[in-house]
């Protein structure tokens, strides 16, 4: 039995096709996910992100908690409301989810992880937690819209109406309370644009709202491409916890200063960077003609040098784009495995599309 | 619900074939197979020439997401494929009976077209996914 989301009869109304992601069930496309694609990049979509998982710490000693628990470091969080993306590891340096942590009071954090890693996530923050009496909470009462785009924010404030004053000057990767209505300035798209946190009760009049001020609703299909373009990783496909950060384009993630920081993977990866980083994730485009998809092999200098690990056309480019993890030798040109040919690729670092601008050529 | 045209004959795959006055067929995949796929962004074609077994895969149709094999409906030889698709595979989402044709086909026997699904038949597998 999956679940639903406090949107699922709003997504139905509007024609979606429902699939199960995660043991959700969410909607792929509402009729053509390229053109859900390519109204975020010039206009405004929405998308349903109900199904992630909203968890409120709390306690005196939670910023040392989350500076222990993450590989980024929340003393960069100075301003209440600002966010914080961060991979969560295990001893071995492997990726146990990635995130996005928000400081909102001295004792107050919120995180937001993924769906599919729920429990895990859950058990393992329940277990680092209990040596500094933290107060965890999922917050199963909220819901989440994002709505991305160049004119979401002007859309989105039409649609908050009286609250929307209270954000119209908010700053990027902030977030601020409106009422009992939470509006980060956060995405997955590559685009401007907001999540919005709000009781699971007002979630309908927020999406009704929405859907008035012209902002289209968008499937997880959409939500895909404009991640891959963005050159943001998708837990599960491009990292997971036989990876570390530094072989998943995410060095930038982690903080090494101030260096008598204690984080969990700390230890584990200093060796790795003494050692040598043997593979990296690197962007590709498709010289030849063909589709770039998951696991297809990549091949540098005849030899077999990795796999893609996210692969999909790009509606923005309107070629084929993927992530790879390579060995950390290979150049700027690869040949990828397509039924038995090998084709031509080039090796680029993403983004491939931010601010509806391409940022490779092709 | 889907389009499935009277005058055509289908396959369990999802292709629909069409029988030329010269008593070669057309191939293509069915309204409901490009709805089940949603927007195709590439086609590899059948080269022209090529003889294929029936419910061999001789083509690939492919979608944002995923890749779909096509299967030869028939036995026979490739005398034609359709240029227009390597630019514009959306003919397929458009107009899957018309534009959107993939390719044509010399089949081995005569009488083998008749052998396959009729519309209603072919309804009855389409409405069952």
């Amino acid at each position: 039995m999956t679940k639903r989301t406090p949107l699922y009869d709003m997504h139905v109304a509007e024609g979606a096709k429902m699939v199960d992601f995660g043991g959700w069930d969410m909607p792929l496309n509402y009729g053509s996910q390229i053109e859900e694609h390519k109204y975020v990049r010039n206009d405004a979509g929405m998308f349903d992100v109900s199904h992630m998982t909203i968890v409120d710490l709390k306690g005196e000693k939670v910023r040392a908690f989350l500076q222990y628990l993450l590989a980024n470091d929340v003393a960069r969080l100075k301003d209440s409301g600002k966010a914080l993306y961060s991979c969560m590891l295990n001893e071995q340096g492997g990726v146990i989810d990635d995130l996005i942590v928000y400081y909102l009071e001295d004792d107050w954090f919120r995180m937001v992880v993924n769906a599919a890693t729920r429990e895990k996530d859950l058990a393992w923050i329940n277990r680092q937690a209990e040596a500094f009496a933290i107060d965890i909470q999922e917050r199963n009462d909220l819901t989440m819209i994002a709505v991305q785009g160049p004119q979401a924010r002007e859309k989105a404030h039409q649609a908050l109406g009286e609250g929307a004053e209270a954000v119209k000057d908010l700053g990027i990767f902030f977030m601020k309370m409106v009422g009992d209505i939470a509006v980060a300035r956060t995405g997955y798209t590559g685009e401007d644009g907001y999540e919005i946190m709000l009781p699971v009760e007002q979630a309908e009049g927020l999406w009704s709202a929405l859907l008035k001020a012209g902002v289209k609703p968008c499937g997880l299909g959409a939500r895909d491409t404009l991640r891959l373009e963005a050159g943001m990783n998708l837990y599960g496909s491009d990292m997971n916890e036989q990876v570390s950060p530094l072989e998943s384009a995410l060095s930038w993630t982690v903080a090494w200063e101030p260096e008598d920081r204690d984080f969990i993977g700390r230890v584990a990866l200093q060796g790795q960077r003494e050692q040598g980083i043997k593979q990296k994730l690197v962007g590709l485009v498709l010289t030849d003609r063909g589709v770039l998809r998951d696991h297809q092999k990549v091949i540098a200098d005849g030899l077999e040098a990795g796999e893609i690990t996210s692969g999909s056309f790009s509606p923005s480019l309107g070629n084929t784009i993927a992530f790879a993890r390579v060995k950390s030798t290979v150049g700027d040109k690869c040949k990828v495995e397509i039924r038995g040919k090998l084709l031509d690729a080039k090796v680029v670092k993403p983004p491939f599309v931010r601010n509806g601008k391409a940022c490779v050529s092709v | 619900m889907s389009n499935v045209p009277q005058e055509l004959r289908y396959t369990k795959n999802h292709e629909w074939v069409s029988l030329n006055d010269d008593g070669t067929v057309t191939i293509g995949i069915t309204d409901h197979a490009q709805h089940l796929l949603g927007d195709l962004v590439f086609v590899e074609l059948p080269e022209i020439g090529i003889t294929f077994g029936q419910e061999e895969d001789c083509a690939v149709v492919e979608s944002v997401k995923a890749a779909s094999d096509v299967y030869c409906p028939l036995d026979g030889e490739v005398i034609g494929h359709n240029e227009a698709l390597s630019d514009t595979p959306e003919l397929i989402n458009q107009d899957p009976y018309g534009d959107g044709w993939i390719f044509k086909l010399k089949p081995k026997d005569d009488g083998a077209f008749a052998e396959l699904l009729d519309a209603d038949a072919y309804n009855e597998i389409a409405s069952e996914e």
